[in-house]
C-alpha cells in the first residue's frame, strides 16, 4: 500500500497523458475521474519538462524558419542594399515593380507551365511505370532501385550532366546524327521553342522515380481479394486496372501531384545550374525564384529580393490552399491544415 | 491444325494461371518496356562517368562515343589533389551535425508532441506542420541576413543552423505517430518501476524509435548532402564549400576541360549512391511514410 501511494503523482501522470492519446484520437481511453481534476492545470515539473524537450526545437524553427519569412515581409517595404538597417521605407512600391515587371510575368508564367506539365507528363508515365514494375518479374527489385537514383544524386550533379549532354554539340545531337536522325539535331538549351521542354525532360528524368515509388507502395496496399474477386468475375486486366487499380490510387496521386505542384512553383536549383541567371531569361525558362535570387541578392537589393519571395511565398500559399481545399479534402485532412491529430 | 491448337491453347492459360502465383518471368513486352525505362535512367550517369575515362579530344570527336583508349588520368587528377577531398569533408561535416542535430531536437519535440497534454499542443503541432509551407526557397534572402548578422557567414555552421530549422518539420510529423504509437502499458509499467517521464524517454523511447529515427536521420542526411541554394548563399570561400558547390565551381572554372569536369562529377556522386544502396529500404519507406503520415 505505501507503495503505491509513493508512487501516486507518477501513476497521475500516466494517466493523464494517456488522456493526451485518447485526445489524439488514436487510442480512446477512459478518464479517470483523478486525471480529469488534474487536467487543465499542469504540474511545475511537466511544464519544465515540456520546455526542456520542445525548447531547442522551438527555437531552431522559430529562429530560422518563421523569423525570416517574418523579415521578409518587413524589408519587402524597403529599399535596401542589405546595409546597416533599412530606413528607406517605400510602401508598396516593390511589389508594384514586380507586379509590372514583364520578367517577372514571363517567369510566373514558366512557373504554371511547370507545373502543369509535370502534372500531365511525369503523371500517366509515372503511374503507367508503377503498374509495370507491381507485376511480377525477375529483377523487380533491381529496376526499382535504378529508377529511384536520379532523386538521390543531387541537383547540380543531373544540371551539369545534362547540360554538357544537351549543348547543340554534346551527346543528344551526336547521337541523333549517328542513327541517321540529323533532323532532329536542335540546340535544346537555348532555343526559346525549346528549352522548356529540355527543362521537362530534365525534371521528369529526376523527379519521377519518387512519384513511382509512391504509387508503387500505394498500388502493394490495395487488398489482393479485390484482384481475385474481379478476375473471378471474369473481368480482364484492363478492367481491373481502370475500376479498381486507379481509384484506390487516387489518394495517393493527389498527395503527389501536390507536391508536385510545390515543388514546380519554387524549382530554382536546376534552371540555376543549367541555364544560369542571365540565359534563364533569354531561353524561356526563368522561374520566380530564379527571378528573385537575380535581382535580390546578385543585384544587392535586398528589399526587392524579400519583396519577390513574399510574391512567390503568397502564390504558393494560395494555390496550395485551393488545391486543399478542392481536391485534397476529401482523402484526409491534410496536415497542414489538420493541425495535431 | 486443330490439334495444334488444342494442344497449345491449355498449355497457354496453365501458364497464364502460373505467373502471378509463382512470381515467374512476365511477359517479353514487360521486360522490354522495363529495359528502355532503365537504359533512359542510367545513361546520363553512364554518360558522366563514361566521360570522365576519356579524353577532351574524344569527346570532341564523339561526343556520345565510349572511352576508347580508356584513360584514367582525369580521375587520378581529381583523387591526388586536395579540392574534391576537402569538399568531400565539408559535405560529411556538414550533413552529419546537421542530421544529428535534427533527429535530436526533433525527437525530443516529438516526444513532447505525442505523449504529453496540455495547452497549446495542437498549435505546436501545426506550428511545426506549417513548415512544410515554408521551402528554403522562399526564405533565402532574410535567411542570408540573419546568418550574416550573426557573424556566421562563410562557416559551416551557417549552413547547418538553416538547415536544421528547416529540416525538423518533416521530422517531427513522421516522429510524432511513431512515438504515439508505443503502448501505454509500457510506460505505465516504467511509471511503476519509479521511472518518470525523462526516465522513460531516455530508457525506453530512444530505443524504441530507433527505425524511425534512422530513417528521418537518413532522410536529413540525403537532403543536407544534395542542398545547392543555402550553401551558395552563404559559403564564398572555396575552402568552405561543399560538394555540389564544388561542382559546380569546378565546372565553371574548367568549363573546356570537359574530360576533368565529368570525372570530378561522377566522383562527387560516389558518396550519395554509396549512401543509397546502403539504406535504400529506409530511405524510399521514410518518403512514402512521410507522404502517407
Amino acid at each position: 500500500m505505501s507503495e503505491s501511494s509513493a508512487n501516486e503523482p507518477l501513476a497521475v501522470e500516466s494517466s493523464r497523458s494517456q488522456l493526451t492519446v485518447a485526445g489524439a484520437g488514436v487510442k480512446p481511453a477512459p478518464a479517470t475521474g483523478r486525471a480529469t481534476r488534474r487536467r487543465s492545470g499542469g504540474g511545475w515539473r511537466q511544464r519544465f519538462e515540456i520546455a526542456l524537450l520542445s525548447g531547442p526545437a522551438v527555437l531552431m524553427f522559430v529562429g530560422f524558419v518563421i523569423f525570416p519569412v517574418v523579415l521578409a515581409a518587413y524589408y519587402g517595404f524597403f529599399r535596401w542594399k542589405g546595409y546597416g538597417k533599412p530606413t528607406d521605407f517605400i510602401g508598396l512600391q516593390n511589389y508594384k515593380t514586380i507586379l509590372t515587371d514583364p520578367e517577372f510575368h514571363a517567369a510566373l508564367q514558366h512557373n504554371l507551365t511547370i507545373v502543369v506539365l509535370s502534372l500531365i507528363l511525369q503523371g500517366p508515365i509515372a503511374i503507367g511505370l508503377a503498374l509495370l514494375l507491381n507485376r511480377k518479374m525477375r529483377g523487380r527489385s533491381l529496376i526499382r532501385v535504378l529508377i529511384f537514383v536520379p532523386y538521390v544524386v543531387s541537383e547540380v550533379i543531373v544540371g551539369t550532366g545534362w547540360s554538357l549532354m544537351l549543348a547543340t554539340n554534346g551527346a543528344v545531337n551526336d547521337l541523333f546524327g549517328k542513327i541517321g536522325l540529323d533532323s532532329l539535331q536542335q540546340d535544346w538549351l537555348s532555343d526559346p521553342n525549346i528549352a522548356i521542354w529540355s527543362l521537362m525532360l530534365i525534371i521528369s528524368w529526376k523527379y519521377i522515380g519518387f512519384a513511382v515509388i509512391l504509387f508503387m507502395a500505394a498500388l502493394q496496399n490495395i487488398p489482393e481479394e479485390l484482384y481475385e474477386a474481379a478476375s473471378i468475375d471474369g473481368a480482364s486486366y484492363w478492367q481491373i486496372q481502370r475500376s479498381i487499380t486507379v481509384p484506390l490510387l487516387g489518394p495517393t496521386v493527389r498527395i503527389w501531384a501536390f507536391l508536385s505542384i510545390i515543388g514546380s512553383l519554387q524549382l530554382f536549383d536546376l534552371v540555376y545550374i543549367v541555364w544560369g541567371q542571365y540565359v534563364a531569361g533569354t531561353a524561356g525558362v526563368s522561374t520566380m525564384a530564379t527571378y528573385m535570387v537575380q535581382y535580390g541578392r546578385n543585384a544587392g537589393n535586398f528589399g526587392y529580393g524579400s519583396a519577390v519571395a513574399v510574391v512567390l511565398f503568397l502564390i504558393s500559399l494560395v494555390i496550395a490552399l485551393i488545391y486543399q481545399r478542392f481536391v485534397l479534402r476529401r482523402d484526409t485532412a491534410g496536415a497542414i491544415t489538420g493541425g495535431a491529430k | 491444325m486443330a490439334a495444334t491448337t488444342a494442344s497449345t491453347l491449355p498449355s497457354a492459360r496453365k501458364k497464364n494461371r502460373q505467373t502471378p502465383k509463382s512470381g515467374g518471368w512476365g511477359s517479353p513486352s514487360t521486360y522490354f518496356v522495363a529495359l528502355v525505362i532503365v537504359g533512359l535512367t542510367i545513361a546520363p550517369i553512364a554518360y558522366i562517368v563514361l566521360g570522365g575515362f576519356r579524353t577532351n579530344s574524344q569527346i570532341t570527336l564523339s561526343p556520345s562515343g565510349l572511352p576508347d583508349p580508356w584513360h584514367f588520368e582525369n580521375y587520378t587528377n581529381v583523387l591526388t589533389g586536395s579540392t574534391f577531398w576537402r569538399q568531400l569533408g565539408n559535405s560529411t561535416i556538414v550533413a552529419l551535425v546537421t542530421s544529428i542535430i535534427i533527429v535530436g531536437f526533433g525527437l525530443m519535440a516529438s516526444y513532447v508532441l505525442a505523449r504529453y497534454s496540455f495547452r497549446g499542443r495542437g498549435a505546436l503541432y501545426a506550428l511545426f506542420a506549417a513548415g512544410l509551407m515554408f521551402p528554403i526557397t522562399v526564405a533565402i534572402t532574410p535567411l542570408y541576413i540573419v546568418v550574416r548578422d550573426l557573424h556566421l557567414m562563410n562557416s559551416l555552421a551557417g549552413v547547418i543552423l538553416p538547415q536544421v530549422g528547416f529540416g525538423l518539420s518533416t521530422t517531427v510529423i513522421i516522429l510524432v505517430p511513431f512515438l504515439r504509437a508505443i503502448p501505454q502499458e509500457i510506460e505505465e509499467a516504467a511509471a511503476i518501476d519509479g521511472t518518470g517521464k525523462l526516465g522513460f524517454f531516455f530508457r525506453m523511447v530512444l530505443p524504441l524509435s530507433l527505425p524511425g529515427v534512422l530513417t528521418t536521420g537518413i532522410l536529413a542526411f540525403v537532403g543536407s548532402w544534395n542542398s545547392y541554394i543555402l550553401p551558395l548563399f552563404i559559403l564564398n570561400d572555396a575552402d568552405k564549400f561543399t560538394l555540389p558547390l564544388g561542382v559546380q565551381a569546378f565546372s565553371s572554372q574548367y568549363s573546356t576541360d570537359t574530360a576533368a569536369v565529368l570525372a570530378f562529377t561522377s566522383l562527387s556522386m560516389i558518396p550519395a549512391l554509396v549512401f543509397f544502396s546502403l539504406f535504400e529500404r529506409r530511405i524510399v519507406g521514410g518518403l512514402q511514410g512521410a507522404v502517407k503520415g
